[in-house]
């Protein structure tokens, strides 16, 4: 408004013009929006640093955490009255929550599900975010692909291994199961080996921690490779129903078995002899 | 008719002249059976228990009953060279290695199910239409007994394998046999021949469960069909239908053809199940090791109730005299069990000391006609019911997303709620379906057309109900009721005067009073009757 040629005067008389009011309110609105739409998160940017891989992976993480991990975790990591800190937590947590879709959380329940990732969640923008929550304190790392392949480890020890430590929260084929206060341990079926291993190492949300001197990084990959090859193992005994154990057993039984042999019933007992002639 | 050829009428001779058989057969196989689809619910029974006997002989030649421990070398992958108990690794050899071997497996598990499912199923008929009054509260008692037996039967049946799940069944067992007061450990320590799980408790389970619970099951079983045969089946109410005669089709040829037939689906239906419906897949859970156990350990079904009211119950525990009292165990394995299995075995004998009923009866009863007892039976189910879903409490809050505790506590209180607003409900419907009967007989059937008279006046046709329905619903019976009135002198009768006689003829009189008394139809005799659609008599309305 300034340089506009109009007096002071005219300005305070203005001012108490009766829609002054109205408009200061709009004008100030449109600056705050304004103001927020030029500041507000934007993968494009972000994506254009990336591509052209002038940043470094931590920096570019940390614009990434900024931007989608901040508004609870705080905008050094160092946690909220919403969410916990991550200096520490290592590499191997972001890559497990971020690539699971579990974060960033859609809202505060007693636990955050698996659900398809964000689009600015790439592969590459999750090795940035990685690595600049590694920097910030350490913590665990991820592992490499031998690490956690399948076809090197022995599922029959990994079996063991996996009753042992897995089976009373996620069943005895990793198909999931109810915790307390209405947390769950998840069905193990969509988790990648990378993700099993990574959250043995870091326990995320109701799971305790497996370290490596309570499970050794080779026992983890038995476990892997129990945990895989059962899963994509065809039931040989017909359909696994559910592979739940004997609730969906008892259900088959009465509402197929019982039933299909009451209608069998009903129709040999309507059958009538026919009068002799 | 034609002689028969030598050659037949030759041995059957010979053979009646040494046996006497024929008169016996000539007596019996014109048995008449009365045909109705809930009669054959005994049979699904009784033929699953047949092919249990079939495919368990199968599954002896191979099995080990032994509790030595072995390193699985056989073809299931994720389990070579595991350290397992002799019995867990030959029912792996049964399932991996024999021909047919999970099929018959199978067979078997889905047969034990379809077992207890039709014997349930069968037992609940029976109450319901009254058929276990005079003459047959025997044969009801050895029926209760089956069932009783069956439970165990199935129990130790499906520890046999020694895998995991069997183990969490086999400790919880463990666990209630301790629970006991004072002698429950010294019973722990008999059953498994010392430390719990040693190394007795699989050979002795195996001998339970294929001779001697079987042998018993046999003989009572054999028990049940005779006094079936002497005493004549039931038969529901209905046409030239009486106390003294039972009208049906002949044991031979008509009843023997339906009922082998009716074994070849009981057959068919398992073998499918067994063919297209895994179950209990022994190679996922994993040799059994106490130290282990899975989320979702459930027990068969018929174990359900039992294993929900354990994760309903509170954790009372209190300290008596120096012994651990385990409440929280104690109650949950014996209650439950207990309400179910005494009442269904006392049920025949209270409802005779109620109604002081001690005539014979033949002929069925329609659930309706006995409202009392039919929401009686259905607040036993509910009770079972929600018992038996609870034991799935983790099931329905993984599947259902229902916290955990939510469904404890809603059990909690719907296993005393439930039954007593589930006998509200069907007593409305019970005295309801009898309005409906009544309705019928003095009103007929609405026939869909609807006359207009010369004054204006709807009329809408009724026709009197088919002959077999008319009788069918006139086949109800008074319920006897105990006289507790006063006499001339205003003394009431002798059995009426103690505390306990006066609640009897109260209960009696609650339990016979017929709220809905048939009346035949007013316009008998007329092929149509008539009724005035729109009238205050009626109170239809037509829009």
């Amino acid at each position: 408004m300034i340089g506009t040629g109009i007096s002071v005067n005219s300005i305070t008389a203005r001012r108490r013009h009766p829609l002054a009011r109205v408009a200061v309110v709009a004008l100030a609105l449109g600056l705050l929006g304004g103001g927020y739409a030029l500041a507000a998160p934007n993968g494009s940017t972000a994506d254009a640093a990336i591509a052209s891989g002038k940043a470094d992976d931590a920096a570019e993480g940390k614009s990434l955490f900024v931007a989608h991990c901040a508004s609870c975790h705080g905008f050094n990591a160092e946690g909220s009255n919403k969410a916990p800190t991550l200096i520490g937590v290592g590499a191997a947590a972001v890559d497990f929550q971020v690539s699971s879709g579990r974060m960033p959380a859609a809202d505060a329940g007693p636990q955050a599900p698996r659900k398809p990732r964000p689009d600015w969640a790439t592969d590459q923008a999750i090795d940035q975010l990685s690595a600049y929550v590694q920097s910030l304190g350490g913590g665990p790392t991820r592992p490499t692909e031998e690490q956690v392949n399948p076809a090197l480890g022995d599922p029959a020890k990994g079996g063991e291994l996996f009753r042992a430590n897995c089976i009373q929260c996620h069943n005895f084929v990793g198909a999931g199961g109810a915790l307390t206060y209405g947390k769950y341990a998840p069905p193990l079926n969509p988790a990648t080996p990378t993700q099993i291993y990574e959250a043995m190492v870091t326990g995320p949300q109701a799971m305790p921690v497996f370290n490596d001197s309570t499970i050794t990084p080779e026992q983890k990959r038995d476990m892997i490779a129990y945990i895989t090859h059962v899963r994509s193992q065809v039931d040989p005994g017909g359909s696994g129903l559910g592979r739940i154990g004997p609730v969906t057993e008892g259900l088959v039984a009465w509402v197929v078995g019982l039933s299909l042999l009451i209608l069998a019933s009903i129709w040999i007992t309507a059958k009538k002899r026919r009068a002799q002639a | 008719m034609n002689a028969p050829p030598k050659a037949i009428t030759g041995p059957s001779t010979f053979l009646d002249d040494r046996l006497g058989a024929g008169n016996f057969l000539k007596r019996n196989l014109r048995k008449v059976f009365p045909d109705h689809w809930s009669f054959l619910l005994g049979e699904i029974a009784l033929y699953s228990f047949v092919i249990l006997l079939l495919t368990g002989t199968f599954l002896t030649f191979w099995f080990k009953p032994s509790m030595g421990e072995v390193n699985y070398l056989g073809n299931y992958a994720p389990l070579y060279d595991v350290r397992m108990s002799e019995a867990y690794a030959s029912s792996l050899h049964i399932s991996f290695d024999i021909r047919g071997g999970l099929l018959v497996r199978q067979m078997h598990h889905w047969a034990a199910l379809l077992f207890v499912a039709g014997m349930t199923a069968h037992a609940l008929r029976i109450f319901f239409t009254g058929a276990y009054r005079k003459p047959r509260e025997l044969n009801w008692l050895i029926g209760v007994g089956l069932l009783t037996l069956a439970l165990l039967e199935g129990l130790t049946g499906y520890s046999l394998p020694d895998d995991l799940l069997s183990g969490a069944g086999l400790r919880i067992t463990q666990g209630v046999a301790q629970s006991i007061p004072i002698v429950g450990t010294y019973i722990s320590f008999f059953l498994f021949g010392g430390e719990y799980p040693g190394h007795d408790v699989i050979p002795r389970f195996y001998t339970i469960h294929i001779l001697l619970i079987p042998g018993i099951l046999l003989a009572l079983i054999s028990a049940h069909m005779i006094l079936m045969w002497v005493q004549k089946h039931t038969q529901m109410p209905g046409k030239a239908r009486t106390e003294k005669n039972v009208v049906g089709a002949p044991f031979y040829p008509a009843f023997m053809a339906k009922s082998g037939a009716f074994f070849l689906f009981t057959f068919g239906v398992i073998a499918l199940l067994g063919t297209f419906a895994q179950i209990n897949p022994i190679w996922l859970f994993g040799p059994y090791n106490p130290a282990n156990i899975s989320a979702g350990s459930q027990p068969d079904w018929y174990m359900g109730f039992l294993e929900g009211a354990l994760r309903l119950m509170p954790a009372w525990e209190i300290n008596f005299l120096g012994h651990t009292v385990t409440f929280s165990v104690l109650i949950p394995a014996l209650v439950p069990m207990g309400i179910i299995m005494t009442g269904l075995a006392l049920y025949p004998f209270l409802e005779q000391w109620v109604t002081g009923d001690r005539r014979e009866h033949h002929v069925c009863d329609r659930p309706r006609n006995n409202p009392h007892r039919t929401s009686i039976g259905i607040s036993a189910i509910t009770f079972y019911g929600i018992l038996w879903l609870l034991g799935a409490n983790d099931e329905i809050s993984s599947v259902f997303h229902i916290d955990l505790y939510t469904t404890t506590w809603v059990g909690r209180f719907a296993v005393f709620i439930g039954p007593a607003i589930a006998y509200w409900i069907t007593y409305r419907i019970c005295i309801g379906l009898q309005r409906k009967d009544a309705e019928v007989l003095s009103h007929g059937v609405e026939s869909g057309v609807i006359k207009r008279m010369p004054n204006g006046q709807y009329i809408e046709v009724h026709t009197p109900p088919a002959e077999d329905i008319a009788e069918h619903i006139r086949g109800k019976k008074e319920i006897p009721m105990l006289v507790g009135s006063a006499d001339g002198d205003g003394i009431p009768p002798k059995g009426a005067r103690s505390a306990i006689g006066r609640l009897r003829t109260k209960m009696s009189e609650a339990y016979g009073t017929d709220h809905v008394p048939l009346t035949d139809g007013h316009h008998n005799g007329h092929h149509e009757e008539e009724h005035a659609a729109v009238g205050a008599g009626e109170r239809k309305e037509l829009h």
